[in-house]
């Protein structure tokens, strides 16, 4: 069952990675260029924050345009919220900063205050979308209320909203009526979760774990779906979120693990002579699940991107308006299939979760067996 | 450089964004599962028991209104038998009663042409004896008509008595 998943998954997962990675040292090419050609002009644009980096090229039509540093502004977090325009003309909303500081304590500003890293306020300077200090003994905290952070708790918002009006629908309207708008449209992806995740992945006690699965799987394919939107912030491409998210479900599984779980790590069966090699790759495993789990979800939307911004980008490297038919026609392909990736991986990331639940709390010590079990249980009903 | 850079804070989780994920997520799982998960779920299982239980009263009813009308077909055809049995019977009784009346009605004619003919009879006897008596009184005031004129010669007994004796012989 789990390597089933696993051999799956993995051809898709690597692919990515290694499109990320492709388009990554591609784009440094472009960079590179940028660099030295800019580096005669003036070394600070070499910074390379996206809106700097086209002020810059704005005054010189010649330079190449730096296309990593475009793609990269759009997927890395912003102490500002980026509308549209650039440089002077730039429309952005300021978020608060919040900064926890070793010497000064807690602090708070708008980022306004550093005027997109031209300005110093109060001894700090965002350099990079990194807050630093002047005071190099001064050890930083950054818990500002970023432009993911600030989508996230748009998107929290928004799902706590929209889910309230769908029970209170059900409140309103008794069970004995038919749902409908969109408790109609949500049922069924309720029902799939319950069913087709929870239940055919975790068996009988599955109940308790949906609302978690529920939870995940709303607020990845929202934050999927906001992703694609230009504005939109690249939560789910992040790093730290799907870090915590994986925690959360490492943590999950291993509470609700049972004594066949941990006797199949620290009692694996097999010969005696090969526990020395046998636990410490188990106890390992406990972790490359969710590693596994974190990576693929950060991967996968943040290659999309890429590619997305690096076929737009095609035009201005190009510096020609012919580039733009192929552009545009590969852009619009890779997002149509970006639409089912939100999707998908909103399903894999549950889907997984559910599974590495289901198999360190399974009945029995076979996990084939159970579940197997499990999955021809609803089709009874 | 400055690309090795960004690619270090690609995947580099930010404290910042752990912080605030960490902080909403768990805010929100608490609130979805107080406020909307656990009545929405409660009212789509509640709901599904609906349906398969409606399914089924829907079935149980089916089969009840089979029965029902399987058995009314029962009584229809019971009800049936039973006309025909009432109606096989009123014949019989209406046979009877017929025939039973013709009986009577013979027996009756019979009963009364016997007394009849019984009346007729006794009339007739009585219409004779009638006679008779009035015959004897006639031949007795004859007899005496008779003695009172002629009987002073013999010849004339005689024949009075011939005459009478021709009489009675008629008689």
């Amino acid at each position: 069952m789990n390597s089933k998943y696993y051999t799956s998954f993995k051809s898709p997962f690597i692919l990515t990675l290694l499109l990320a990675c492709f388009m990554l040292f591609s784009n440094s090419s472009f960079c590179n260029e940028g660099v030295q050609q800019d580096s005669a002009h003036a070394p600070e644009a070499t910074l390379s924050q996206g809106h700097d980096a086209i002020t810059e090229k704005a005054h010189d039509p010649d330079a190449p345009v730096d296309i990593a540093a475009v793609a990269f502004e759009h997927i890395l977090d912003s102490h500002s919220w980026h509308l549209w325009g650039e440089g002077h003309d730039a429309v952005a909303l300021p978020l608060p900063v919040i900064i926890y500081s070793s010497t000064k304590g807690l602090q708070t500003f708008s980022s306004s205050r550093f005027e997109h890293g031209h300005a110093e306020y109060n001894g700090y300077r965002l350099h990079d979308e990194e807050i630093l200090s002047n005071d190099p003994n001064e050890k930083i905290y950054d818990f500002s209320i970023t432009k993911n952070v600030a989508q996230l708790m748009l998107t929290a918002l928004i799902l706590f909203l929209l889910f309230t009006s769908i029970a209170k629908a059900y409140k309103n309207h008794g069970v004995t009526t038919a749902p409908k708008g969109k408790q109609s449209f949500f049922e069924p992806l309720i029902t799939f979760v319950r069913d087709d995740i929870a239940k055919s992945n975790i068996g009988h006690n599955s109940d308790k774990y949906v609302p978690y699965l529920l939870t995940v799987f709303f607020l990845i394919l929202i934050n999927n779906v906001l992703g694609l939107i230009p504005i939109g912030a690249n939560l789910t491409g992040n790093i730290a979120f799907t870090f915590v998210l994986s925690v959360i479900t490492l943590i999950v599984t291993n509470v609700n693990a049972n004594k066949h779980y941990w006797h199949h790590i620290f009692a694996p069966p097999a010969p005696k002579a090969l526990y020395p090699i046998l636990v410490p790759l188990e106890i390992v495993g406990i972790f490359t699940k969710p590693f596994a789990l974190m990576i693929r979800l950060f991967a996968n939307i943040t290659a999309g991107h890429i590619i997305v911004i690096s076929l737009v980008g095609l035009i201005f490297v190009f510096k020609t308006l012919w580039i733009s038919p192929v552009a545009v026609g590969f852009a619009l392909f890779i997002d149509v299939l970006e639409c089912l990736v939100a999707l998908l991986q909103a399903y894999i990331f549950t889907l997984l979760t559910a599974l590495f639940i289901g198999s360190a709390s399974a009945d029995h010590n076979e996990d084939g067996v159970h579940n197997d079990e499990d999955e021809k249980a609803p089709v009874k009903h | 450089m400055s690309n090795l850079f960004i690619l270090g804070s690609l995947i580099t989780p930010g404290i910042g964004l752990i912080f605030w994920t960490t902080v909403v997520f768990l805010l929100l799982l608490a609130l979805l599962g107080k406020y909307a998960w656990k009545p929405i779920l409660n009212a789509i299982k509640t709901h599904e028991q609906n349906i398969s239980t409606a399914l089924a009263s829907a079935e149980s009813a089916l089969n009840d209104m089979r029965e029902l009308q399987s058995n009314n077909e029962k009584i229809l055809a019971k009800a049936r038998e039973e006309r025909d049995a009432l109606l096989k019977e009123a014949r019989d009784v209406k046979d009877s009663i017929l025939a039973e009346a013709k009986i009577k009605a013979t027996k009756e004619t019979e009963r009364i042409m016997a007394s009849a003919r019984e009346q007729i009879n006794n009339e007739k006897n009585a219409a004779i004896a009638d006679l008779k008596n009035q015959v004897a009184s006639l031949s007795i005031e004859i007899a005496e008509k008779i003695l009172r004129s002629d009987l002073s010669s013999d010849e004339k007994q005689k024949a009075l008595v011939s005459n009478l004796m021709k009489d009675v012989n008629l008689n």
